[in-house]
């Protein structure tokens, strides 16, 4: 934590160029102005009249609409970052987020990267290469290929060992991409050629490694803040509630460990992080076997993540402002006894997708909005009055995050906001939120990453997009 | 015979083929039958596929692979039976 006294707060960084759209950019330019930083927002053809433009200092346009012409070409960004004068560039999450080349460009380019370095990127980054470096580290892993398979016949002798069913998973892939699941031989044989070439198209790195597939498992993430030399945790999130693996429901802590599964698993990912001597924040991701009371890791995802902020709600640590002060070159002033936990928080992700229209993204214009309040709650959006949803970017349009004393009672109050919240002119995933406040298992907490579509599916689902409006 | 325009129902990234590495959907001349795939639309990084209701040949596409469309764009002309 640092005191408003500090000489220099963000350390070595005076302006901040932020290579990122949405959401996540305004999170970061709050944190920067907060620190007394300059910003610079890059934006497309398409995005001059975001948020986060109309908030930053300064803005720059880098390029056409298409992600591909913009926000995913590192020249156009360092351009930009030169043009400007930024000292700094923050990636947010997604685009250039864990381009380890991109890192390396810009520590060379003289700039300050607010993430990790090149190297640790291509160590956690690289799917293979991190279970690695868990098992060195004395991690548990669930039980799969060491490494990239090689071709077919490799692959069905080592399903023998391994067990089906198992999961096909692009070393290059994330987010959810590149997964898939083999029940038997003939299911791998085929599925293994398409999961190469469909790698090589879409990441440019057929490399194909196999994990046994534990049915009903939980999403459990830990969150990592380090310096470089010191590493502390953060506690864990829950993220089981996913729909075609993209998570739309997060809370912290997870209620279903008990403290002596916590800090178990608290611990192993500190041993991890520690062990590639991590900087900046990051977080350790985990499946979760309630049964066998055993967790095993996945992946090092080495950016600040989207569902960021229950971790914050939870602890009171700001950790986009304690990433821009290590980047800055400040040490992690926060020591693992200072960290605790205080209350429940849940973290829903409101997309622009017609919950009717089995989720197809939907863009348009925002008519009316109206942003619940009260304690406990907190709106990261990008979203005002008037604002047009580009069609090329992605559906989030903000995360509504409750928090209060116990979960049953964040879920009451998180219900209350989604039925306070308001947004008119583009459908909303609001609906669905509301609903799942009331489902039965999420109130007991008994889901796993499989419930959310078995939910949807085995329901008909009456879900009216017209709520009754707040008073 | 009468040549009718095809519109884009949704806004996002026009594509005239299945896969970068794949021929268009369709060429001058071809016959089209309701349910037949014509374009991609991606917004939003999902892909929408833009499919004929009607009987007849392809005539043209009106835009370019990977040009940005507004929603009701024409996009391609089919000769109707």
């Amino acid at each position: 934590m640092f005191e408003m006294t500090d000489r220099k707060p963000a350390g070595r960084i005076r302006r901040l160029l932020v290579a990122n759209r949405g959401e996540i950019a305004v999170r970061i330019i709050r944190a920067a102005h907060e620190l007394g930083i300059q910003t610079i927002q890059v934006h497309s053809q398409a995005d001059g009249d975001m948020l986060a433009a109309r908030l930053a200092g300064e803005r720059i346009e880098i390029g056409p609409s298409r992600a591909n012409k913009s926000y995913l070409r590192p020249e156009a960004i360092l351009d930009a970052a030169r043009r400007t004068g930024a000292d700094a560039i923050h990636p947010g999450y997604g685009f250039l987020a864990e381009n380890a080349e991109f890192a390396d460009m810009t520590e060379n380019a003289g700039l300050i990267f607010v993430g990790p370095s090149g190297d640790i990127m291509r160590t956690m980054g690289d799917k293979a290469r991190a279970r690695k470096a868990a098992e060195t580290a004395g991690v548990p892993t669930v039980p799969g290929s060491r490494g990239v398979v090689a071709d077919v016949d490799e692959a069905l002798t080592l399903a023998e060992a391994i067990g089906y069913p198992l999961l096909l998973k692009a070393t290059a892939g994330g987010g959810g991409r590149g997964i898939r699941l083999a029940s038997n031989p003939a299911e791998l044989k085929d599925l293994f050629i398409q999961a190469a070439a469909e790698a090589r198209a879409a990441f440019g790195d057929p490399g194909i490694y196999l994990e046994r597939f534990i049915p009903r498992a939980r999403h459990i993430e830990v969150q990592v803040l380090g310096d470089g030399e010191n590493v502390i945790h953060l506690f864990e999130r829950e993220c089981s509630l996913q729909r075609r693996r993209q998570k739309i429901w997060e809370e912290a802590p997870a209620a279903s460990l008990d403290d002596d599964i916590r800090q178990r698993l608290c611990r192993s990912a500190l041993e991890l992080a520690r062990a590639v001597r991590y900087r900046g924040a990051g977080t350790v991701e985990f499946l979760y076997d309630e049964n066998r009371r055993a967790f095993y890791f996945i992946e090092m995802n080495t950016r600040i993540q989207v569902e960021h902020p229950v971790t914050e709600m939870v602890t009171g640590i700001d950790l986009v402002r304690e990433m821009i002060r290590i980047a800055g070159g400040h040490r992690l002033s926060l020591r693992q006894e200072d960290i605790r936990l205080t209350g429940h928080a849940i973290e829903c992700r409101i997309n622009a997708e017609d919950p009717a229209l089995d989720f197809t993204p939907v863009p348009g214009t925002v008519e009316t909005l109206h942003i619940p309040g009260g304690p406990g709650l907190r709106f990261d959006t990008m979203l005002y009055p008037g604002y047009t949803i580009p069609p090329f970017y992605d559906s989030l349009l903000g995360k509504l995050i409750a928090w209060d004393h116990s979960r049953p009672q964040a879920i009451s109050r998180m219900a209350r906001a989604l039925r306070e919240m308001r947004i008119t002119g583009v459908p909303t995933t609001l609906p669905l939120l509301l609903e799942l406040t009331g489902a039965a298992d999420v109130r007991e907490g008994a889901v796993h990453t499989g419930w959310l579509e078995e939910w949807l599916a085995s329901k008909t689902l009456d879900l009216p997009l017209e709520k009754a409006a707040c008073p | 015979m009468a040549i009718i325009v095809v519109r884009a129902p949704i806004p996002g990234i026009f594509y005239d083929k299945p896969a970068p590495d794949q021929p268009p959907f369709k060429t001058e001349g071809d016959s089209v039958a309701p349910g037949d795939s014509l374009a991609l639309v991606e917004v939003m990084k999902t892909f929408n596929p833009v499919k004929s209701s009607k009987n007849g040949r392809f005539v043209r596409y009106l835009v370019e692979n990977e040009d940005e469309l507004m929603a009701g764009q024409p996009i391609a002309e089919i000769d109707v039976d």
